[in-house]
């Protein structure tokens, strides 16, 4: 047992603040702080000052142009960049298909499409859910048929984030209705200024555009973009599964979040006292670090098991469901801490530069609003206990 | 004993329910929403016409309610439809003000009031006043025949909107002391008055305010001077009364959306219901539910008690609604799924009323620490 990170971690951490502190733009980590919009050259331009830096693939293989980090290194460069408001990286195409594609993907398929995630060229996002194939992704209708070396595409995707900043979409389609649902699920690349694609935007509750509906209407796709075999895409999206929970605790988030409502309750007075000192409230802020504390070690604990080459199983289904509940609460406790000052809906017409109540009490409440999708997407809390439950109880 | 309404409430509470069924769904409330003014004239007009806002006075100040009974059974329909209309800025508050402290030509805006002819708002709450009710940095300063306010207020609901702000300010005493707080009724173009208004979250609208050395005739002051305390807290009482009831409405609509979303809602080729993981859950969301009613009713059965007793129970009331109502809308959004989080469904939009309830006249722990106090007094 060894709590410390090895001398080479410790190094590593230095080498990445550095970084940190060098090269990310004050305006980006500034809008991270405050939560204004993020437009797509922003993220465009913190892909570019991380490739740049060769960061930018920490998962993938070093012949792709990635960086081959073990777990810990992952997580260390993870925290730092949470702690730093780094914006987060887009993952779509480097931590969802990249793998998919180094996997299972053809050459011709991996020459294509892997450079141009790294450049910045193309922009993915993830055609899973449809209307009425959430939870039970398996159950999904968007079809493809053959027809010569194409396949038509119709049908309708939702959810789709950032699928406006995109062009390209990974989806899965059904193939053949004939069998059981996931013998007929197959994994399409397709390119979104085909004729026949309709990107429509949904508003969430906090006012974001932040996912969309992608319809599809007789969209034709040459057969090339056809990843792996046909009827098979049900394993390679098990496997993107598997990929999408990196980071799934999201302890950096939670650390660096914590920290921000410590800042809020010592600034917001309550009682002629600052908030910080209001043993209500500091009780909550404890029982939270509390749980934190123990949460991080969770991580790091599955996390270096996974380091030497064991899969995390259900216990990334564990981290997800904690780590999600531990940002939560923290989302919570900030709403709490602005008091009055988290009811004004803080657009950009009531201005930045007088800003309502303490620092962070203006986004504290569209924060938590938006965040109750944390247990929703990703395979919802409940699913991931279904999971956890099943693989103890039936092996 | 005896739970039912009485005949007149009832009538009142169906009669509310279906002209808000029939006249406030989800499409004309998010237009509203996005309106200039965030709320509707038009509405509000109907609802005076209804009778809503008389039923919040009592027959002497030209009502013919004004009981907890009566803002809670309002209040509830209110809620149930997330309705944004100011009721409780405009009318509980303001108009509950006047009638309680001003002279006669003062009381007779309450006819006005009743007819919908009329807004108001209460500029109280400062930039770091939180919940404490006696804060008041504000000053008041008397000189001859008139009166100078300095100071800010701060999340002033319906104050745009408002042709008179009743504003606190402090003649005497220090920073966070209940006496020496007077209240002005102060028409809101007047000089030396500014404001900044913006929408609000949940809906609506409220603004920051400067009193920049406003001067007004020493006529305007409501009641005596220094002595507004008591019923400012007998006001923001029946205000917290009116606001846990809106929320148990809220909290009910949430659990109806819940419940028909359960039963239809398919995956894994059942109705989601039938997952024992979220039936649990939603039969725990009827029993808080049932909870927070019973608070709600305990609340609205002692605004009239003493100080005391009263306060208590809004207290007790409203920290089991701040935890019960974040418990229910919470659960009600994940067990939707992605659905709840879209601007269009209604669930957003009242998970939204229900949430920034608690960030008025008090969280669910400052509630707490009230109760504390006033059960070791
Ligand atoms: C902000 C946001 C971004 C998203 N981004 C993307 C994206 O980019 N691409 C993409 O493809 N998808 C995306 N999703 C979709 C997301 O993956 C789905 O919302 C998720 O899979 C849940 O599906 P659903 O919303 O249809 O809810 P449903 O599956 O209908 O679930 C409703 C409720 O039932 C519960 N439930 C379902 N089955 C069971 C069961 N067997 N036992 C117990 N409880 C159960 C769920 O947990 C949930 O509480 C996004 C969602 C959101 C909210």
């Amino acid at each position: 047992m060894d709590l410390s990170y090895s001398a080479e971690e410790q190094a590593f951490r230095e080498e990445v603040r550095e970084f940190l502190a060098k090269d990310l733009p004050k305006e980006l980590s500034d809008k991270v702080k405050n939560r204004s919009d993020m437009g797509k050259e922003d993220f465009d331009r913190w892909h570019a000052i991380l490739n740049a830096r060769g960061w930018l693939a920490p998962n993938w293989p070093r012949e792709f142009g990635g960086c081959e980090w073990n777990a810990v290194q992952r997580h260390i460069f993870e925290e730092e960049c949470a702690y730093a408001n780094a914006p987060r990286v887009v993952p779509f195409g480097l931590t969802m298909l990249g793998p998919v594609l180094q996997k299972f993907g053809s050459k011709e398929q991996q020459e294509r499409f892997l450079p141009r995630i790294l450049s910045g060229e193309d922009w993915w996002c993830q055609g899973y859910s449809e209307p009425g194939a959430g939870s039970d992704l398996a159950s999904l209708k968007t079809k493809a048929e053959r027809d010569g070396d194409h396949y038509i595409v119709n049908g309708q995707k939702t959810w789709t984030t950032l699928g406006q900043f995109a062009n390209w979409i990974f989806c899965l389609v059904r193939t053949d209705p004939n069998v059981k649902q996931q013998e007929g699920i197959s994994f399409l690349l397709i390119d979104m200024n085909t004729p026949g694609i309709e990107v429509r935007p949904i508003i969430l509750l906090d006012g974001t555009h932040e996912v969309n509906e992608v319809w599809f209407t007789d969209v034709r796709v040459p057969v090339e973009n056809l990843v792996g075999e046909e009827n098979k895409g049900w394993t390679y999206a098990k496997y993107l599964l598997t990929h999408e929970r990196t980071n799934i605790a999201g302890v950096g988030f939670s650390l660096a979040g914590l920290d921000a409502v410590k800042r809020m309750a010592r600034s917001e007075m309550a009682g002629g006292r600052p908030l910080i000192e209001n043993p209500q409230f500091a009780a909550r802020l404890a029982q939270v670090e509390c749980d934190l504390m123990a949460m991080a070690t969770t991580n790091l604990r599955i996390i270096s098991k996974a380091a030497v080459g064991q899969a995390p199983g259900v216990e990334a289904s564990m981290l997800k469901i904690k780590g999600t509940d531990i940002r939560q609460e923290i989302n919570d406790l900030a709403r709490r801490a602005a008091g009055p000052y988290a009811m004004p809906f803080a657009s950009e017409a009531v201005g930045d530069n007088d800003p309502l109540g303490v620092e962070g009490a203006a986004k504290s409440a569209p924060a938590y609003f938006n965040n109750r999708k944390l247990s929703i997407f990703g395979g919802s809390n409940e699913v991931q206990r279904g999971i956890i439950a099943k693989v103890k109880m039936q092996g | 004993m005896n739970f039912d309404l009485t005949e007149e409430r009832q009538m009142l509470q169906d009669s509310l329910r279906r002209f808000l069924r029939d006249k406030y769904d989800t499409a004309t409330r998010n237009a509203i929403l996005d309106s200039d003014t965030g709320f509707s004239a038009e509405i509000w007009a109907e609802l005076a016409e209804l009778g809503v806002i008389g039923a919040l006075f009592s027959e002497e100040d030209g009502g013919f309610g004004g009981a907890g009974f009566d803002l809670a059974v309002v209040f509830e329909e209110l809620g149930r439809a997330g309705v944004v209309e100011p009721m409780l800025d405009s009318a509980v508050l303001g108009g509950g003000l006047i009638a309680a402290l001003g002279d006669d030509t003062q009381r007779g805006l309450i006819d006005e009031m009743i007819a919908g002819s009329l807004h108001l708002a209460l500029a109280h709450g400062e930039p770091s006043s939180r919940y404490d009710l006696s804060r008041v940095a504000t000053t008041a300063t008397e000189n001859g025949d008139t009166i100078t306010l300095s100071g800010r207020k701060a999340v002033v609901v319906n104050a745009e909107a408002a042709d008179m702000l009743i504003i606190s300010a402090r003649e005497s005493g220090d920073v966070a002391d209940e006496d020496g707080i007077s209240l002005f009724l102060v028409p809101t173009d007047f000089a030396g008055l500014s404001m900044r208004g913006y929408p609000m979250i949940a809906g609506g609208r409220a603004a920051e305010i400067v009193l920049d050395d406003l001067t007004i005739p020493a006529s305007f002051r409501l009641g005596p001077a220094g002595q507004a305390w008591s019923a400012l807290a007998a006001r923001v009482a029946a205000a917290e009364v009116a606001i846990a009831a809106e929320t148990l409405g809220a909290m009910e609509t949430a659990t109806e959306l819940t419940r028909g979303y359960l039963m239809t809602r398919k995956q894994f080729g059942r109705p989601i219901g039938t997952f024992q993981a979220l039936a649990f859950r939603f039969a725990d969301m009827l029993t808080e539910l049932e909870q927070a009613r019973s608070a709600v009713i305990n609340a609205a059965g002692h605004l009239q008690a003493d100080a005391r007793i009263r306060d208590m129970q809004i207290a007790a009331a409203r920290n089991l609604l701040g935890r019960v109502a974040r418990q229910i809308s919470e659960e009600s959004i994940q067990m939707h799924g992605g659905i709840a989080m879209t601007q269009e469904y209604e669930l957003a939009h009242i998970a939204k009323r229900i949430t920034m309830a608690d960030h008025r006249f008090g969280d669910t722990d400052t509630q707490l620490e009230r109760f504390i106090a006033l059960s070791a007094a």
